[in-house]
């Protein structure tokens, strides 16, 4: 549904994706891991069609919706139309079953987006997103600013669109004890390039991962 | 009291034409995020040709609707330049659009010559029953703004394609992400810019001869309106611009017409003084 192969992708002159590859299966969930300025957010722009690839390749099986860093929704639209701004490529216009979907944005359908809760902003993230009726979906920091409980809801649906509607997801993580709960296999990335891959349970017992991503000292590999 | 009421409509007509110049900057501003110094070129191009057509034989009507549609041309043409480019900052832009306007004289003298050029407007005037006179070209400009500026808020908040366009210039990156083609929306809303200055240029140019360099004293008012709407709300805009131009008015009918410019720039400074003072509006909307 989505791979890469041997992916270059380039901010100016710095290579920010060096040689990457990896691939997603229909249906399937997989975790993409990494420090802060690893090239996670590049690789998902570059899925979505931002940036283009100075070299390598880029296969996606269907449609494929975005959920970007950050939530970047349209602050000073109402709720209401941040949704129906989703489908704008799908020409979706029924916003209910998202409401369905999140019934805590029922109630702020008619508020401006920007003055809405981290949790309720990243909601109105996935719903834009899920208005485009995808077929693949790439979560980028679904976790970032949240508190855990906000976190952990969030995280269910997300898991529930991939059981019950088959969605594909590329879950982008820097929490990888949240990623390893939800995802059979996963990636890292480390400076632009793929530094371990496999089934989360064998990673969770690689001991860099260990010391990197499970022992708190997160975000040590920044680099400039 | 007659005499201040020819005044108080005399100056709502100079408003409107203020009004029309704000909202092709605010439409423009809106989707784009840039603030385009060629907006009052636009009416330039706009009264120079209609003004060239009816000499050359053209009826009222086909003239002025030529007219307009060469300004909006003018106006893809400036989009083009300004934000053709992919990934160029609003900033640059801007001056790219101070240099259209500049380079626009060249061509303009070229085409027209360096005198003021006028042209009849709606002829005939009505007589108010307490003995006020006014124009028909007056009413006709305050009723083609007042539908330019009801259509102009229907479509950016209650159509599709409006919503879209406000999206473009309240988070890009956003934009993109749900497949939005900014740069084509944004070369549509210069498009709208072009015809809204040509419409301003061809209703104003009857009122006041219109000559190249005219456009600077158009972008100084109607910038100044634009700028009381912090550049995106048509409505306060127009509010900014009716004020201006009877305040304008009124000055040059108690004989200090000098001061035109003047009153503008000085209603704009303290605008932009007061709102920067609240928040940085316009900062903070054109980055
Ligand atoms: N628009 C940009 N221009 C220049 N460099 C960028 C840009 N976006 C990201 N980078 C650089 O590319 C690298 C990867 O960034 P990013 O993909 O955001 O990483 P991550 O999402 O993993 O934190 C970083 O070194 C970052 O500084
Ligand atoms: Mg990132």
């Amino acid at each position: 549904m989505i791979e890469t192969r041997d992916l270059v992708v380039r901010h100016g002159s710095a290579t920010a994706l060096d040689q990457v590859s990896l691939s997603v299966r229909r249906g399937e969930m997989v975790a993409l891991l990494g420090p802060n300025g690893a090239g996670k957010s590049t690789l998902a722009d570059t899925l979505s069609g931002i940036l283009s690839p100075a070299a390598g390749t880029v296969r996606i099986g269907g449609r494929l919706a975005h959920v970007p860093e950050g939530r970047q929704l349209f602050p000073d639209l109402t709720v209401q139309d941040n949704l129906l701004l989703g489908g704008w490529r799908s020409g979706e216009r029924d916003t209910a079953f998202v409401y369905e979907l999140f019934p805590a944005l029922a109630q702020a359908r008619r508020r401006r987006a920007g003055v809405l809760s981290g949790g309720q902003q990243q909601m109105v993230a996935v719903g834009r997103a899920l208005m485009s009726r995808p077929d693949a979906l790439v979560v980028d920091e679904l976790s970032l600013g949240l508190a855990p409980n906000v976190t952990r809801d969030l995280a269910g649906h997300i898991v529930r669109l991939n059981a019950e509607r088959g969605l594909t997801v590329l879950l982008i993580e820097q929490n990888a004890r949240l990623a390893f709960g939800m995802c059979e296999r996963a990636y890292v990335l480390e400076a632009g390039r793929v530094v371990a891959q496999g089934p989360c349970a064998e990673l969770a017992g690689d001991p860099r991962v260990v010391r990197a991503y499970l022992g708190g000292a997160i975000g040590g590999g920044t680099r400039s | 009291m007659s005499e201040f009421l020819t005044y108080l409509v005399n100056g709502l007509a100079v408003g409107c034409g203020i009004a029309l110049i704000a909202s092709g900057l605010v439409a423009i501003h809106r989707v784009t995020g840039v603030v385009n110094f060629a907006q009052g070129t636009f009416a330039v191009i706009a009264g120079l040709s209609a003004s060239w057509l009816l000499g050359a034989g053209l009826p009222h009507g086909a003239a002025e609707l030529a007219a307009v549609l060469i300004a909006a041309a003018a106006g893809l043409l400036t989009g083009l330049v300004a934000i053709g480019r992919r990934g160029t900052a609003p900033q640059s832009s801007l001056i790219i659009t101070l240099g259209v306007a500049v380079l626009a004289y060249a061509v303009e003298i070229v085409a027209w010559g360096d005198q003021p050029r006028s042209f009849p407007g709606l002829p005939g005037s009505v007589t108010l029953p307490g003995g006020a006179e006014i124009q028909r070209h007056h009413l006709l400009v305050v009723a083609a703004t007042a539908a330019t500026f009801v259509l102009l808020t229907l479509f950016f908040e209650r159509t599709y394609p409006g919503k879209a366009l406000s999206a473009c210039a309240s988070n890009p990156y956003a934009a993109r992400v749900i497949g939005i083609d900014v740069t084509r929306m944004g070369l549509l809303a210069f498009l709208l810019g072009g015809l809204l200055g040509g419409l301003a240029g061809v209703l104003v140019t009857p009122l006041r001869p219109i000559s190249f360099d005219t456009d600077v004293l158009l972008m100084v008012n109607g910038f100044a309106a634009a700028v009381f709407g912090a550049l995106r709300r048509p409505g306060l805009a127009l509010a900014g611009a009716l004020l201006l131009g009877v305040a304008e008015t009124l000055a040059a009918g108690y004989g200090y017409a000098a001061y035109q410019t003047e009153i503008a720039l000085g209603f704009m400074l303290v605008v932009m003084v007061v709102q920067a003072s609240r928040r940085a509006t316009i900062h903070e909307e054109a980055v």
